[in-house]
């Protein structure tokens, strides 16, 4: 039954299928627009603070990171597999591209709280534990108010694709995608995409401020 | 369709990208630091946007769709900076 996902306003399975990317795409724009006043407000107060910035970044882990982005990089790779598996209609590969991608997330998110933690004890966590004493106090507060307001939302963001994998992991096992209708995978696949890319700006953003 | 050796290779250039720009950051190269990391991810994004998110293979409607959100970004942060750089501070110092 090649037809039975094709909803009747479309011609063919192809045209639902661009249908469904470009709603992900008006989607992602505006999410664009979401992590984009926060960028603006982070490139304002960076402007005015140059030397403060790159005190800041310091207190970071450089290698956490860069492990973390490459995390992120490898699963970008597994989901276009896995995207690549579902067109092809096979469910196993399917199921552990997904699966691998998850892993990765979840790797990503475990180091993610573990820098959390640390800075937590170092009493570099605005609102909760601050008790730098040092230089450049004040900018430094707000370096690690972006810095936790923005990786934040989008290690929610990651939680957020998690959800939506385990999700696509079931309904592959359940044997429900075929070769002729897997739009959900397609659509999850822009939205993790996209999550990775927010993390390209963010890592440069936050840990490679080293000169002014 | 993009082939998954397309993609392998894809993958590849990412992580040599991230290697660059993290050697980058610990050499000093004053202002260019800034430009280098900046340049180094938008190449990253782009080659994600292309391959990954297959736009390469998209109808045009789908490049429309991402271009106005890197057009409306461009508002966003151009209309701020234009206020924030041309401020002048009276107040007394």
């Amino acid at each position: 039954m090649p037809d039975a996902h094709l909803a009747q306003q479309f011609d063919d399975p192809a045209q639902q299928r661009e249908a469904a990317k470009l709603g992900m795409w008006v989607f992602l724009m505006s999410e664009i627009l979401f992590f984009g006043g926060m960028f603006t407000a982070y490139i304002t107060y960076r402007v005015d603070h140059p030397i403060a910035w790159v005190i800041a970044s310091h207190h970071l882990d450089f290698w956490l990171g860069t492990t973390d982005t490459a995390l992120l990089l490898i699963s970008s790779l597994t989901m276009a597999l896995a995207v690549h598996s579902a067109q092809e209609g096979s469910r196993w590969v399917t199921a552990l591209f997904l699966t691998l991608t998850m892993i990765l997330g979840l790797l990503f998110l475990g180091i993610k709280f573990f820098e959390y933690a640390k800075h937590y004890g170092e009493g570099l966590f605005p609102g909760f534990n601050f008790t730098y004493k040092g230089p450049y106090q004040r900018e430094i507060f707000l370096f690690m108010s972006f810095y936790f307001t923005m990786t934040g939302w989008h290690a929610i963001h990651m939680i957020v694709g998690l959800g939506l994998l385990s999700g696509m992991l079931a309904i592959t096992l359940a044997g429900k995608f075929s070769k002729a209708w897997h739009n959900p995978i397609v659509i999850t696949g822009l939205y993790w995409h996209f999550v990775d890319i927010v993390w390209i700006f963010l890592y440069p953003c936050f840990y490679l401020v080293n000169t002014r | 369709m993009i082939s998954k050796k397309t993609d392998i290779w894809v993958a590849v250039a990412l992580l040599v990208l991230l290697v660059l720009t993290a050697w980058l950051s610990k050499v000093n190269l004053g202002a260019w630091n800034l430009a280098a990391a900046m340049l180094i991810a938008v190449a990253k994004a782009l080659l994600v946007v292309i391959f990954f998110m297959e736009m390469k293979v998209s109808p045009r409607l789908m490049w429309l769709a991402a271009a106005m959100g890197i057009f409306w970004l461009g508002l966003l942060v151009g209309g701020v900076l234009i206020d924030v750089g041309t401020r002048v501070i009276v107040l007394p110092h």
